[in-house]
């Protein structure tokens, strides 16, 4: 028998479990908080710039609730408009994520041992390559003196250059190529557990290829869909970097709004206001890829 | 089993070469001479040149390397810690909300993290005076909260994996728990810890986003430099320091998988000779 430690020192066990859990409450939830505090306070020519709801006048506490950053938020139409944008859009991406990625990453799972890890490799590596870079890499591609411009003028399929930087089209372009292995790889760690023979005894009992990877295939590798299609969608929303840099005026996205809340208006209640908003409207899928996660981790 | 068609072998080429074609014409276009990126003049490494004579963007890139440094090492620490509770501690009270804390870094949108970070700092800074200022320890902060999160994920996913007869076989002829992490368990996950390490250690030095939230006056980090670059317009400058980076990453991604797998072949000779030696005093 191990000896008892004296009941008032804290057990190993629970020290252990203690340091990443206070180090995530500090450092992650109890920032939302704050951020949700501030959401309710109003801008001020102060540091911070932001006015304090807990208040003293004549020696009684006062607690002030600002709602108008909400209210401001669902009157201009600003807002509206770039949520649903960036839903539209980062819905949109992940729906292309999916048709590009899922043939990739079935392809890479039925290949042989040696080949197989070296395509994996060849997936994972441009993720390791700075995200800013890849971005940049398609300006000039895209730019109206740029190399695609170039190569369709000389080819002669176009007599002036083509608009494709500042676009949707840019946008999507540089999401799908810049979230593609995040889609490609979950379903590749789906897809390689999948139980193969069942594709031959359905297709030994005549069962066509297409019926079969409906009924079988996809109902198998949902698990895969949700968590690759979850870590394409939620950053997606809230895209800074690609909208920014590819984008075009019109394309409204609200992580950029919240970049320029924050950046330019040094606005920080309506930056925090609109980070609340946009946390409710992500809180499904946050949940889903959470539970779907967590299965995962706890076996 | 059926080996993938040729069809789909042939939207696979199509893939890898949607994923590499960019990033081989911008390296291409680092040797180009002229100072427009997009039109061809003759081979040159002058813009190599010019990169070792920016010392704002060289000072930059030794403050990335050092929070990146710091930021893998922390948070494969805490990873490791996390792992073993996820894994190896039963159940207990708010177990659901802190594997729920752990995940959420994975998808949070950049943006809010930042944000949210922000605000605690200065918060602090309000009420106790500490941290004071943001600059080099605020990055490093947030940048081990986020990676701590990637670094669980692949701790976990090899801790389970892990046969733990061997750790109950250790634990029941007497060896102490800290004991079995040390010899069993903790060279069992090294190819984990490394992979973790170094995909803790890009993330750090790629991020940009949350960075220019918490970053001070005097904490400017490389994607920093290259965002307000960049913003001005495509630079022949930008384009070797990318070669630069990527050169170093693929170097380090094709030395550490070959290492990794051959410390694994070893493992598993090893495995399997200890089995076999058991099987024959039985």
């Amino acid at each position: 028998m191990r000896r008892q430690l004296p009941l008032a020192l804290p057990s190993g066990r629970i020290i252990l479990i203690s340091i990443p859990f206070l180090w995530f409450v500090f450092f992650l939830f109890i920032p939302f908080a704050i951020v949700f505090k501030i959401s309710f306070s109003e801008i001020a020519t102060a540091i911070p710039p932001y006015t304090k709801l807990l208040s003293t006048i004549n020696d009684t506490i006062q607690l002030t609730l600002s709602l108008g950053n909400y209210i401001f938020l669902f009157t201009d139409s600003l807002y509206a408009t770039a949520y649903l944008n960036s839903i539209k859009i980062a819905f949109f991406s992940t729906l292309l994520c999916l048709l590009i990625g899922y043939p990739m990453a079935y392809a890479i799972a039925r290949t042989e041992s040696p080949t197989r890890n070296l395509l994996l490799m060849l997936v994972v590596l441009p993720s390791w390559t700075s995200f800013l870079i890849r971005v940049y890499a398609w300006i000039g591609i895209l730019k109206n003196n740029g190399l695609l411009n170039n190569l369709l003028l000389s080819l002669g399929i176009i007599n002036e250059p083509l608009q494709l930087l500042h676009t949707n089209f840019s946008v999507y372009l540089g999401i799908v190529y810049a979230y593609l292995p995040f889609m490609i790889l979950p379903l590749y760690a789906n897809l390689v557990k999948l139980d193969y023979s069942l594709l031959d005894a359905a297709s030994d009992l005549g069962a066509r290829p297409w019926k079969s990877f409906l009924t079988i295939t996809l109902p198998l590798s949902l698990a895969g869909i949700i968590s690759g299609s979850m870590l394409v969608f939620i950053p997606v929303v809230g895209e800074f970097v690609i909208p920014d840099l590819l984008g075009g005026p019109d394309t409204l996205m609200i992580g950029k709004v919240l970049w320029q809340e924050f950046f330019n208006n040094r606005d920080w209640p309506v930056a925090s206001a609109v980070a609340v908003i946009m946390l409710l409207l992500l809180i499904v899928p946050i949940l889903l890829f959470n539970r779907h996660q967590n299965k995962q981790l706890q076996g | 089993m059926k080996a993938p068609s040729r069809s789909l072998m042939t939207l696979l080429t199509f893939g890898y070469a949607f994923l590499y074609i960019p990033i081989i014409i911008l390296v291409i276009y680092s040797f180009n001479e002229s100072k427009l990126v997009t039109v061809w003049s003759q081979f040159s490494t002058v813009w190599y040149e010019e990169l070792l004579q920016d010392d704002q963007l060289l000072t930059a890139a030794w403050t990335s390397l050092r929070i990146a440094f710091f930021t893998a090492t922390a948070a494969v620490g805490l990873g490791t810690v996390a792992g073993l509770v996820m894994t190896r501690f039963g159940r207990f009270q708010g177990k659901t909300f802190f594997s729920a804390l752990i995940t959420a870094p994975l998808v949070m949108p950049e943006v809010i993290t930042g944000l949210s970070l922000l605000l605690l700092f200065v918060a602090m800074d309000d009420m106790l005076g500490f941290p004071h200022g943001r600059g080099m320890f605020t990055i490093w902060v947030a940048h081990v909260t986020l990676t701590t999160a990637y670094v669980t994920v692949i701790i976990t996913t090899r801790l389970r994996e892990l046969d733990n007869t061997i750790e109950d076989a250790a634990l029941d002829l007497g060896a102490t728990p800290v004991k079995v992490f040390f010899v069993i368990t903790l060279p069992i996950i090294a190819p984990a810890l490394i992979s973790g390490w170094l995909l803790a250690f890009t993330l750090s030095i790629d991020d940009l986003v949350i960075a220019s939230f918490v970053a001070g006056p005097g904490s400017t980090t490389l994607p920093m430099v290259i965002y307000s670059s960049v913003r001005l317009g495509v630079s022949p400058k930008i384009n070797a320091l990318a070669s630069i980076i990527i050169g170093i990453i693929t170097l380090l991604a094709v030395v550490t998988t070959f290492v990794m797998l051959r410390v694994e072949r070893q493992r598993k000779k090893e495995m399997e000779q200890a089995i076999m030696a058991a099987n024959a005093q039985m």
